[in-house]
């Protein structure tokens, strides 16, 4: 094995996770609020509401992220609307093409796991809330999604990773993150397999750290479903 | 319980139908302040309906809700019945306290925290204010210790009287309870029940959705039995059980497992 390769290799490939972690993190919080405005559209049990929703859900969900990137990079480029307007300087740069189209996708699965986290929330406990006389506002904000967001981690997380990896295809419309800068080194040195593994070990360690926040995090919301604390100290006796 | 002659709560003419079927077929009733109120009725006759349409978490097709002189304004929005004015239901719902079969007690919060919530969120009193007295209320109901345990972590019996307290917390001026002991093991159901004969001789006025016959008898004011939405008979333990002033009451109390 070639260590000096590997370490050099592993530096440059390092200047890239800013730009990969930004990908993800960006279109990770800007779906999760698309998510469950989504979510809410399709439990608000209106039509005009929950149709729509139910469709964008569909399309992105069916279609493969490698072709909505494109259609987003290249496809909207073909209409004369869209090139006169506004949005052109930012539709034609790739990278709020790549966080554009990783939004939208990761928003119609997280909608999902926002909807059944929704309706995990016992209807008792939000019957108890509306007794006592909070708004609609304060009701959600209180009750409804510390509730789901205790449901909705473990699914969650499972979306953070894949989302970390999906970052990659943004490499296809030329930006520089890990895999872009890794196929960039590999035409240049032909040595891909080297090359590879090292970009693979980096996406490794970030999951890692993003698997272990995630534990972290149930851990912290889940009190309420470990022993109390006197029955620890007393040794399970209540 | 003396009668001050001031409703706390009254109902006129409640009408609410689910599809085709009528539950509510035009009920009234009255509790005066102190007033505890037993509401009798075999399953089905609408009595968590009713006690649901003073908080409007059910809301009546027709009639009139009054608690403490004040009347919920209704409109009629689209074919139905709806409240006109968010911010009043808000401020009477928080004057009422409701206490639930099955507790819903906010299960990601301690006892505590159940307790403070809503007068720290919904009425906007100080922090400090709400947990002193969020402490001496559970005292008062017996479970001072568990403060900071989840509800998870109480039996059915304790988690009761934590609901109870959640809604002591919020200053009520009228309790309601919907078969409040009903989800309980019979050994737990005494502890509850001695809390709400407390309450009773403190002079609080109480809605009591109840089969425990023995608290109807022994500590309400008035007994009240619905037979299929409407209200049959009505009067004070001692004429209803005594009498027994209508075929169906008597059935009703034959047929329920006895004075306790
Ligand atoms: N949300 C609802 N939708 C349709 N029907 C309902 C609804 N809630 C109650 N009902 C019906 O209304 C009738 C009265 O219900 P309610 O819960 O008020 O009875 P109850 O007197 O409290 O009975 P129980 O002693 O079993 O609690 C029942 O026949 C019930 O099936
Ligand atoms: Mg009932």
């Amino acid at each position: 094995m070639d260590i000096p390769f590997l370490y050099e290799t592993l530096l440059k490939l390092l200047t890239g996770v800013p730009l990969t972690l930004q990908l993800a993190v960006s279109s990770l919080g800007l779906g999760a609020i698309l998510a469950v405005i989504l979510a809410l559209a399709r439990l608000s049990g209106l039509r005009l509401l929950a149709w729509p929703a139910s469709c964008y859900v569909f399309i992105f969900r069916s279609t493969p992220l490698l072709v909505q990137i494109f259609l987003i990079y290249h496809g909207l480029g073909q209409f004369h609307g869209v090139r006169a307007s506004f949005l052109w300087p930012i539709l034609r740069e790739p990278y709020w093409c790549a966080l554009i189209a990783l939004t939208l996708n990761t928003a119609a699965y997280s909608c999902e796991i926002v909807r059944g986290a929704l309706l995990s929330v016992p209807p008792g406990q939000i019957e108890a809330a509306r007794a006592c006389g909070m708004s609609s506002f304060t009701l959600h904000r209180r009750v409804v999604f510390p509730l789901a967001l205790r449901h909705a981690l473990p699914g969650y997380g499972n979306e953070f990773i894949l989302m970390i990896k999906s970052t990659a295809l943004a490499s296809i419309i030329t930006l520089m993150e890990v895999t872009g800068l890794a196929a960039q080194l590999i035409s240049e040195s032909f040595r891909a397999i080297e090359i590879l593994i090292v970009a693979a070990a980096i996406y490794l360690f970030i999951n890692f750290i993003v698997t272990r926040l995630v534990q972290w995090a149930e851990y912290a919301l889940s009190a309420d479903l470990r022993p109390p604390p006197a029955a620890l100290e007393q040794g399970g006796a209540l | 319980m003396t009668d001050q002659l001031k409703p706390a709560v009254r109902l006129t003419e409640l009408r609410k139908s689910f599809g085709a079927f009528e539950v509510l077929k035009g009920i009234s009733l009255e509790a005066m302040e102190g007033d505890v109120v037993s509401i009798l009725g075999s399953s089905g006759s609408g009595k968590s309906t009713m006690l649901r349409c003073i908080n409007m978490l059910e809301t009546p097709d027709s009639g009139r809700i009054e608690v403490g002189g004040e009347a919920i304004q209704l409109k009629q929005a689209g074919g139905r019945t709806r409240p006109a004015d968010r911010h009043q239901l808000q401020r009477m719902r928080a004057s009422i306290g409701m206490v639930f079969q099955n507790f819903n007690l906010w299960s990601h919060m301690t006892i505590l925290e159940n307790l403070i919530e809503a007068p720290i969120h919904v009425q906007k009193r100080p922090r400090a204010d709400c947990v002193d007295e969020a402490e001496a209320l559970l005292e008062k109901v017996g479970i001072a210790e568990k403060r900071n345990h989840y509800p998870a972590h109480l039996s059915g019996g304790q988690q009761q009287r934590a609901a109870i307290a959640r809604a002591l917390a919020q200053h009520p001026k009228v309790m309601l309870f919907d078969e409040p002991t009903s989800a309980l093991d019979p050994e737990l159901v005494g502890e509850v029940l001695r809390v709400m004969r407390a309450l009773a001789e403190e002079g609080r006025t109480m809605l009591v959705v109840t089969h425990e016959m023995g608290f109807a008898r022994d500590v309400s004011s008035k007994v009240v039995f619905l037979h299929k939405g409407a209200v049959e008979v009505e009067g004070s333990p001692h004429e209803m059980f005594a009498a027994g002033r209508s075929d169906c009451f008597r059935q009703f109390l034959s047929g329920s497992n006895g004075l306790r």
